[in-house]
This record gives C-alpha cells, structure tokens and sequence, in this order.
C-alpha cells in the first residue's frame, strides 16, 4: 500500500525535469541590445553584419557581442550610454532600408536556446510601452468606394448614351432615364459589367434606378482599407524604430498597435494617426484672391487656399502631382538653416513637375498640406464622429528653373515638422482616416516598479505559506512546500513554453493559483487527519485521505475553472492576462498537488510500518 | 461516531442561521442601498476619459497643476497625489471632443521634466463596450457553474451556491460602493475570481453534505449538514488563511495599481467563506434537501435492480 510503481516515479521525475529545463530560460537576466532588421522585403545578412562591425569599430565603440538571429542583427551592449549612442551612429550611417530599434536581448546560453528555451514574455505593463486601439472611418471608406463607382457608372452608360442624369443619394448612385428601352438596356449592361452595383430595393421607377454597392463589395472595401491601413502602419512603426511592435487586426474595423519600449509616445501618437498628404499646385496670378473674396465669386478652374496663418490665396484647381507620386522623402535643413523635406517622385509625377516648370518658368507653384482628421464628439450625450480636413498653403514660391523628380520644399515651422511630414511621405498614406479610440501607456519607470513590486509580492506571499504550512502539517506541509515550489515552476515553465504575456494582472493570478494551489494539499491532509482520528490504520488513512478528497477537489477546480476559461473568452486585456495563468495554475496545482506531493508521500511513509504521521 | 466523541469542537452552525440570515440581510441591504444610492465609482475603463500618472522630483503642488487645467478649461479634472506626494494622478472626464491628443498636450502644458508614468485614454464607445463585455463576461460564468453543479449535484445545490456567489458579489460590489474605491477592469478580474473562490468553498462543503447523506442512516437534514460544515471547517479556515496571507502581500506591497484588485479579493474570500458556511448551506436547507435528494432516482434505481 501507498506505493507508486517504478515507471510512475520515473515519469514524474522526467516531467518534473522537462518542465524545470523550461523555466531555466527566466533566470538569466537580459542584456541592452540594438537590433537591425531589413525594412519591407528587404533581409539583413552576413555581409550587413560585417559592415555594421566595421562602422561600429571605425567609431570606437565598444560591444559585447554581434550576432545575426533570424534575419536581424543583434549588437549586445553592456550599459545603456553605449547603446544609445551607437543607435544615433547606426540610424545616421545606415539606409532607410533598414529598422534601427532599442531592444533587451535574453542572454540565455547557446545550449538552452538551442533547444528551445525561452523567456516568458513580459507585457507593456511590465517593460514599458504604448498599446493603442485604431478604429478605421469606415463610413469614410464607403463614401470613398461610393465616389469610385460613380465615375464608373457614369463612364460605363456614356459608352451607349444611355443615361440621362446620374446623382449620388446617401448611399445609391440613382440613374434617370429618357425611356423605359434604354433603362433596361441600362440593366443589362451594369449586371454584366459592373457586377458590384446592385439595384436597390424598392428605387425602380419607370425612368429611374437606384443602385447600391452589394454586400460583398462593401465588405471587400472594408477589409482592403483595413489591410491597405495595417501595411501603411507597419510601415511608419518601422521608420520609428521599435523592437517588437505588434500591428494587429481586430474585428472588422479596429487595429491594434503595440509598442514595447518607445518613450516619446507623443510622437508616437501624430505618427500613427496622421492621414496627411501634400499636393502641388500652381497660383492663379491673372485673378485677385481680395475681390474674389470680396464678390464671393471663385474664378472658375481656381480655388480659394489659405496659409496657416490665415492669408488666402487663389490656386488653381489642376493638381500638379501629389504625395503619391512620392518615392522618397527626407528632412534636412536648406541653406539658409530653415527646415526642409528633400523630395523625390516617381517617373509620371517627375515627368508632369518638368513639364510644368517649363511652362510656367517665373510663376508661383504653392504646396498645399492636407490633413484628413477623425474625433470623437459627445453631441447630446451621443458619441458622434466629427471629420475635419485642414488644408494649409506651407509654401507658395516662383518657379526660378526647370526641375523633374528631385527638389526641396521649405516653409515648414520646426525642424520635428519636416522630420514627421518626410516620415509620412515615405511611408505612405493610410487609405482611410483613423481615430485612437483606446491608449494605454506605461512609462519605463512604472514598468520596471511593477516588475519588482509584482516579483516581492510573489516571494513573500509564497514565504508566508510556506512557514504557515509548515507550521500547520509538519512533514506533511513540508511535502506540500515542495509541490507547491514545483507548482510555481510548472506555471513557469508551460507560460515560457507557449510564449504568453506575462502582466501584472497575470503575476496577481500566479499569486492567487499559489493561496489556491495549497487548497487541495490541505483538503488531503484534513482527510487524513480524519481517517486518523477514526482509528484507522496509519496506511490505510493516507491512501483513503487521497482517494476521498480527490473528488473534492476535482469539483472545485472544475467550477472554478469554468470561471476563469469564461474569463478568458470574453475578457479583454488586463482580465486575459489574470485568466491565462489562473487557468494554468488551476491545471497544474491538480498534478503537483495530487500526484507529485503523493509520490513524495510514498517515498517517505509507503510500505513502512508507521506509528505516528508527523501531520 | 458522533464528532463529540473525536474531541471535535462541534459548532452549531445550522441553529445559528437565523441570526447569519439577520446579518446577511444587513450587510444586503446596505449594499443595495449605497449602490442604488451613489452607485460605483467607476474607473475611466468603464466611463471612458483620460488618466495620466505623473513623477515629480519634488512633493508635487497639486493647486498649480489645477490652476493649470482649470485655466486651459478641462472639464472634470480630478488631481490627487498616487501612493506618494511625487507621484499625481490626474483624472479627466469624457471631454467634449474625445481624443488621444488629450493626454499629449496637458503633459506638454504642465511643463518639462516630469515622469510620464501611466496615460490611459478610453473613448467614450470602448468604455460602453468594456462595460458590456464585463457584464456579459459576468452572467455566462454564472451560467457555466449553474449547469455543472446541477449536473454535478442537484438543482437545490445549484441554486445554493448561486445563491451564496450573488450574496457575496453585492456585498463586495457593496463595499466598492460604500467606501467609493474605484471600479476598474482589474476590479472586474477580482470580482470574478471571487466567484471561483466562493464556488470552491461552497462546492467543498456540498460534497461533504452529499457524502454524509449517504453514509448515515440519519434521515434528518440539520444535523447533518452541520456535521458536514464542522468536518471541512478547519480546511475552510486553513485555505482562508493562506489565500489571505498572499492576498495581504499583494495588497501591501504589489503597488498602486493591483491595490484595488486584492482589496476586492480580500473582501471577497472572507465574505465567501462566511457564505459557503452560511448561506449557501442555509439555502439548500430552506429548499428542503433530503436523503432521497442524493439517492440515485427512481429510474436508475430500477435499472440497477434489474441487473442480474
């Protein structure tokens, strides 16, 4: 009685080893790294690695190691002066093909690593960091998807003549007709051609249409911004240089963006939201902005414009080219010491500028900053959205020579305008306005605080169990300390494995599995004591002890794990984490509990005759 | 063998619950009351608005920070010092145009140098969107553990331990209430760990209720279930007592932000322990449990007599 076959023991052991293998990762501390990764479809190589040796060395600094993982370089540092200044030396001799960020770099050893080792990863409330929530304007997108299809439409019934008149209606594109004949010819024609436009329900008059966008198309839409917005996003996270991000879809219509380490979360926020572009156009020279303004009259072909301090001025309607045609841009600063962003367009924008500085040699060509923006309003208590587009004149100046695809634009206000206005240009535009709807910061300080808070809660919550147990059931609570210790190590060892985030919240789940954990070793040993006092034999009461309480505790794991798994399901953030590592502390007490404590159990009391258990 | 004979203190719990009923009544309507009166205080995750955590050098002069946000016209601010008088929490309602840039100039406004520790925006949408999760988070785990211990047990079972699990949710909603702690997400997380704790307790009890069912030839309830609270109530104190000493660690030393989360915790597990005592035994007791209730029914019975 009270023994465990030899297999049983073997096994427990060789789980009990594997599990403690994958914990190891989390005691070796990390190192302050910078890591170059290729940006787009670009991958770093060896021979990156050398050149980023050389550079180093040509600048005397010194590092701890180099190395080439997964497509990035990995340069270790030993203190941070180090790191950063390296960082401004690399960003400034590397180009924009790659992504210079800060990082922390495990320094787990070769053999460990090798075999799979890794560190839990910590959360943004533990490093430091941004979370934000971006919910794209889709109603935008279907006014934008709207105005495509219109052009369309109407291109597609000019072929035939078949259309009278073709207006937009909130969301229908309604066609009148001359007779009732071209109308279903019309039908026909949109039904074979255009299959994306439908006819809406109940818009059929005698020599009217109404269409809408079908279902799917819309949907299609949608999904193609959402897409269109992450890479677009991904893109201005790379040419901010952090280590990690996380660019996410969720649901239909948000993103989430995560930035572990960034400090300067202010920038972070105009980068990430700002719909901005540039156009250029000429200025109407023949025509006086005053008298239009004076007559309320515009001059057909030109359009009233203002500069950011309020002057107008009258530009005409053709667009020149614009930010699109953009193919690199970057900030720096002209001869006379003012901010400026040096431009290149691709062929047809290159193209159209020579052309027009040709033709209008001494006129004035302005440049026009256009910003798309999506807030919030409360209006009666109802969250409404309120869009606003800026257009301001940043530079308006005589055209002194014929230039194509490479030129400067000056009139910016700071030197952090010309470097976000490149940055924007260079990583392109977001095909539809978004909005933060949700931020979550941590500093670094904060986040290293939690870090050492949570680690010295854990510690003298697991202590002060400890002693007490051990107060409470002698040998058999020092059994239980043990399981308990293996408990935590487990928990350790499968958070690691799968990779899960480790937060505060998950840290005050690990605490609470830990009070719970010794839940089912008490259970046991009241049993015990129990099956004791009802004078039954020493041997027979620890095996019945067992037996009795492992129903019990059975049934309050599984209610209590139905909890936390509905946690899980339907919690967001925060309460996930709490979840995550209840639901496991829930799974892996049962075994350490149950099966390791008795094992231990057997070793000491099995198959021995035994007077008094030390209980 | 009667526990007396074991040198078990016995514990009349059972012929007490009159007076449990009174006093669980009390703490009831209290609870209902304060949260009927001035409701929750809930936190930004819930309203939506700004929260910014800021680190001063020096004790920071929260009436120049004020002044600051009252002349730039910032509706709703609320400034208080956070754990130490360096630290300064700033609290924004729902402003009339609700954005992420919020946070970004009033950090700017108040001046260089400082510690930007913690910013926390919510739009008003996210906030009516968490709350539901929340609450629908809330009703399915009461769902899940509804059907498992019916199926566990048996129907008077099931609603004893919701009975007991919604007992000790208002009471610790009630204090939340009554001192008017914030209610954040973090709160929430507790709160359903409260569930899981207090389900655990009462389940622990029920088993024993159920098995001295079946052991005795007694036919009468009372004793019986007051036997069963006697026998599991050292394991009750013990699993308690530990869970509360992790909890008090958290609680002093786990920092400003998890403080509310063990606070809830704490009210929770020594409100839960009184209910899986009390109430959730008093309740299966008014529902008329009886010995045939843990019988195997009339058609299993059959069944089983038919077997050769």
């Amino acid at each position: 009685m009270n023994h465990y076959a030899a297999w049983k023991n073997v096994l427990i052991v060789f789980f009990l080893f594997i599990l403690g293998l994958f914990a190891l990762p989390n005691l070796y501390g990390s190192d302050l790294a910078i890591q170059i990764s290729g940006s787009g479809n670009y991958d770093v190589s060896q021979r990156d690695l050398d050149k980023i040796k050389d550079t180093l060395s040509d600048n005397g600094v010194g590092f701890k190691s180099i190395s080439l993982e997964d497509k990035n370089v990995l340069i270790r540092f030993n203190d941070s002066q180090t790191q950063l200044s390296s960082k401004a030396i690399l960003k400034d001799s590397l180009t924009r093909n790659y992504v210079v960020a800060l990082n922390l770099a495990p320094s787990i050893p070769q053999w460990l690593s090798g075999m799979g080792g890794k560190a839990m990863s910590l959360g943004l409330d533990l490093r430091g960091g941004v979370h934000f929530l971006l919910e794209v304007d889709m109603d935008a997108v279907t006014t934008m998807a709207l105005d495509r299809y219109y052009n369309e439409l109407r291109a597609e019934l000019r072929k035939d003549k078949l259309y009278k008149k073709i207006r937009k209606e909130d969301n229908l594109l309604l066609v009148s007709f001359k007779s009732e004949a071209l109308k279903n010819e019309a039908k026909k024609v949109i039904k074979n051609d255009l299959p994306d436009l439908v006819i809406a329900e109940g818009t059929e008059q005698e020599l009217e249409l109404g269409f809408e966008i079908s279902a799917t198309a819309q949907a299609d839409a949608k999904l193609g911004a959402l897409k269109q917005n992450i890479t677009t996003l991904r893109n201005r996270v790379n040419e901010l240089g952090v280590a990690e991000p996380i660019i996410q879809q969720q649901g239909t219509e948000r993103i989430v963006v995560q930035l572990p380490g960034v400090q300067d979360t202010a920038r972070a926020k105009e980068i990430l939201g700002a719909v901005a572009t540039i156009e250029f156009r000429m200025v109407d020279e023949k025509n006086d902005v005053q008298t239009a303004i004076q007559s309320g009259k515009t001059p057909t072909g030109s359009k009233i414009y203002k500069f950011k301090d309020g002057r107008p001025l009258l530009l005409k309607t053709n667009v020149i080219t614009t930010g699109e045609n953009i193919v690199d841009a970057s900030s720096s600063m002209d001869e006379n010491n003012q901010p400026s962003v040096s431009i290149v367009l691709d062929s047809s924008g290159g193209r159209s500028m020579l052309d027009t500085t040709k033709e209008f040699l001494g006129y004035r060509m302005a440049v026009v900053f256009i910003e798309n923006q999506v807030e919030t309003v409360m209006e009666d208590g109802v969250a409404v959205k309120k869009r606003t587009k800026t257009q301001d004149i940043i530079n308006a100046a005589t055209i002194q020579g014929t230039f194509s695809n490479r030129f400067q634009i000056t009139g910016l206000d700071s030197a952090r305008e010309a470097t976000n206005l490149a940055l924007l240009l260079r990583a392109g535009s977001l095909s539809a306005p978004v909005e933060i709807i949700e931020e979550r910061t941590i500093g670094p300080s904060l986040g290293s605080d939690n870090i050492q808070k949570g680690l010295i809660s854990v510690l003298v919550g697991f202590a002060l169990v400890l002693i007490f147990m051990a107060w409470r059931y002698r040998v058999f609570g020092l059994v239980a300390n043990l399981a308990l210790t293996l408990n935590l190590i487990t928990i350790i060892s499968i958070l690691s494995l799968i990779q899960a985030t480790l937060t505060l919240p998950g840290i005050a789940g690990i605490v609470l599995t830990v009070g719970m954990a010794v839940d089912a070793n008490v259970l046991i040993f009241e049993r015990i004591k129990e099956e004791i006092r009802s004078s039954k034999n020493i041997q027979k009461a620890i095996s019945l002890g067992y037996e009795k309480a492992l129903l019990t505790i059975a049934d309050a794991n599984i209610t209590t794990l139905i909890a936390s798994i509905v946690l899980f399901s339907f919690g967001t953030g925060p309460i996930k984490g709490f979840a995550v590592t209840l639901t496991i502390g829930i799974i892996t007490s049962m075994f350490t509990a149950i099966i390791v404590s008795r094992a231990i159990i057997n070793l000491i009391y099995g198959g021995k005759k035994v007077e008094e258990l030390a209980i | 063998m009667s526990l007396r004979s074991l040198n078990i203190p016995v514990i009349d719990f059972v012929g007490k619950r009159k007076i449990a009923l009174i006093f669980s009544a009390i703490l009831l309507i209290a609870s209902i009351a304060s949260l009927g009166l001035q409701g929750l205080k809930f936190g930004i995750d819930f309203t939506g608005g700004t929260l910014i955590e800021l680190g001063y050098e020096k004790t920071a002069d929260l009436e120049n920070i004020r002044t600051k946000l009252a002349e730039a016209q910032y509706e709703g601010a609320n400034v208080q010092y956070f754990g130490s008088d360096t630290e300064v929490l700033i609290q924004l309602e729902p402003q009339a145009t609700s954005s992420a840039k919020l946070s970004s100039s009033i950090i700017r406004m108040l001046g260089d140098g400082i510690d930007v520790r913690r910013v926390e925006f919510v739009g008003p949408k996210v906030g009516e969107e968490l709350t539901n999760d929340g609450g629908l988070a809330m009703l399915y785990a009461l769902i899940g553990i509804l059907i498992y211990v019916a199926f566990r047990f048996e129907y008077r079972f099931a609603l004893g331990s919701i009975a007991a699990i919604v007992h000790d949710v208002i009471i610790t909603l009630g204090v939340f209430s009554i001192l008017q702690i914030e209610f954040d997400l973090t709160v929430l997380a507790a709160i359903l760990a409260v569930i899981g704790y207090s389900l655990n307790d009462t389940i622990v009890v029920f088993d024993r209720i159920r098995e001295n069912f079946l052991a005795t030839r007694h036919v009468e309830p009372e004793p019986i279930v007051n036997e069963a609270l006697n026998q599991t109530l050292s394991r009750t104190i013990m699993t308690s007592l530990t869970t509360l000493l992790v909890l008090l660690a958290l609680f002093y030393l786990g920092g400003e932000v998890i403080n509310s989360f063990a606070g809830a915790l704490i009210v929770g597990v020594v409100i839960g322990t009184y209910s899986s005592i009390y109430v959730a035994s008093s309740m299966i007791l008014a529902l008329g449990i009886s010995k045939e209730d843990m019988l195997p029914s009339e058609k299993e019975k059959k069944e089983i007599d038919a077997r050769p």
